[in-house]
């Protein structure tokens, strides 16, 4: 199964269209699409606007691939579930979103191992491909990064000398 | 040493974690380890409570771009969520609403704690740009990003 998000406010049909293409050619997959706002029609996808989030979840981990808008709700899931997805940035000179934040999230997460990232719709077929032929990601459960480490403990230590 | 603090009920720091609902609350459950040692509550905009059952959940209404009547309807309902839970701490990863319970519970001497998102990588996000001049701490999860502004850079959620 593919599992395709673009959130649950602003449309997003580029990608939608994009992976509508790619079923066509690739018939007898399920695709699961999350649309949000949108008026997108394919008899190709199951398209729902909102997911509960603990289904949002339940469908991330059935996925063989994830494809999504820049969004880090679905990142950080597909990073928790050790997930490969593929990432279009929306664009705000297309309307896709008010600015281009999700350029910048592409840019900066484009480096972690389960992310690929597409910066144009009409990449995302080799990009499919490539996920579902499985060059096995070095996927582990996903360990404690310094990062986050170091995060926590700037909380922890904001919370217990707050006077 | 940090001398090891005999965890009573009645003086733990009461913390309110708040996060608008989607990436913003995915965000706040990668920062939950972080609440062990205190008296956490949440809130978010989606039925989520499950997600850190049993520590207190409480709803609002997600108003982000919607209507003037629904600003203010989830505006009142954060300030009496501020109001019920009186809390020492506010943490948020975002957004708007993150703003408006610093804002609250700053008249009751709250400490704050806005995070933004680890989706602003270039430059700070409009809320936190309001929460600036309010927040005890204003922090980003990009070096970059706190290279050019005011706020501070402590790793992230990632």
């Amino acid at each position: 199964m593919i599992f395709v998000t673009v959130g649950t406010q602003l449309p997003f049909d580029r990608l939608l269209g994009a992976v509508d293409v790619w079923a066509e050619v690739h018939p007898g997959r399920r695709i699961v699409a999350q649309s949000g706002e949108s008026g997108f029609v394919s008899d190709r996808l199951d398209i729902v606007a909102r997911l509960e989030r603990k289904d949002f979840r339940q469908l991330a981990q059935e996925a063989a691939v994830i494809v999504s808008h820049a969004g880090m709700g679905t990142i950080l899931t597909a990073l928790e579930l050790c997930k490969p997805v593929i990432i279009l940035p929306r664009r705000a000179d297309l309307g896709e979103h008010r600015n281009d934040h999700q350029h910048a999230t592409a840019e900066r997460l484009g480096g972690l191992a389960n992310v690929r990232v597409i910066w144009d719709e009409s990449d995302l077929g080799p990009a499919m491909d490539a996920a579902l032929q499985g060059h096995a990601l070095p996927l582990d459960q996903e360990s404690m990064s310094p990062n986050r480490m170091q995060l926590l403990q700037e909380v922890r230590s904001f919370i217990s000398d707050a006077a | 040493m940090r001398k090891a603090i005999a965890i009573r009920p009645a003086g733990r720091r009461r913390v309110l974690a708040v996060a608008s609902g989607g990436g913003h609350w995915v965000q706040m459950l990668r920062l939950v380890p972080a609440f062990q040692e205190a008296e956490v509550h949440y809130a978010s905009t989606e039925d989520v409570g499950h997600d850190v059952a049993p520590a207190p959940y409480h709803q609002f209404l997600d108003a982000n771009r919607d209507t003037k009547l629904k600003l203010l309807v989830s505006a009142v309902q954060i300030a009496w969520i501020v109001l019920k839970v009186r809390p020492h701490v506010v943490v948020t990863t975002g957004a708007a609403p993150g703003y408006l319970a610093i804002r609250f519970a700053s008249l009751f001497g709250a400490r704050s704690m806005f995070i933004d998102s680890v989706a602003n990588g270039n430059e700070l996000s409009l809320s936190a740009h309001l929460a600036r001049r309010h927040a005890d701490r204003l922090v980003t999860q990009w070096p970059e990003v706190a290279a050019k502004t005011d706020a501070t850079y402590h790793g992230s959620v990632l």
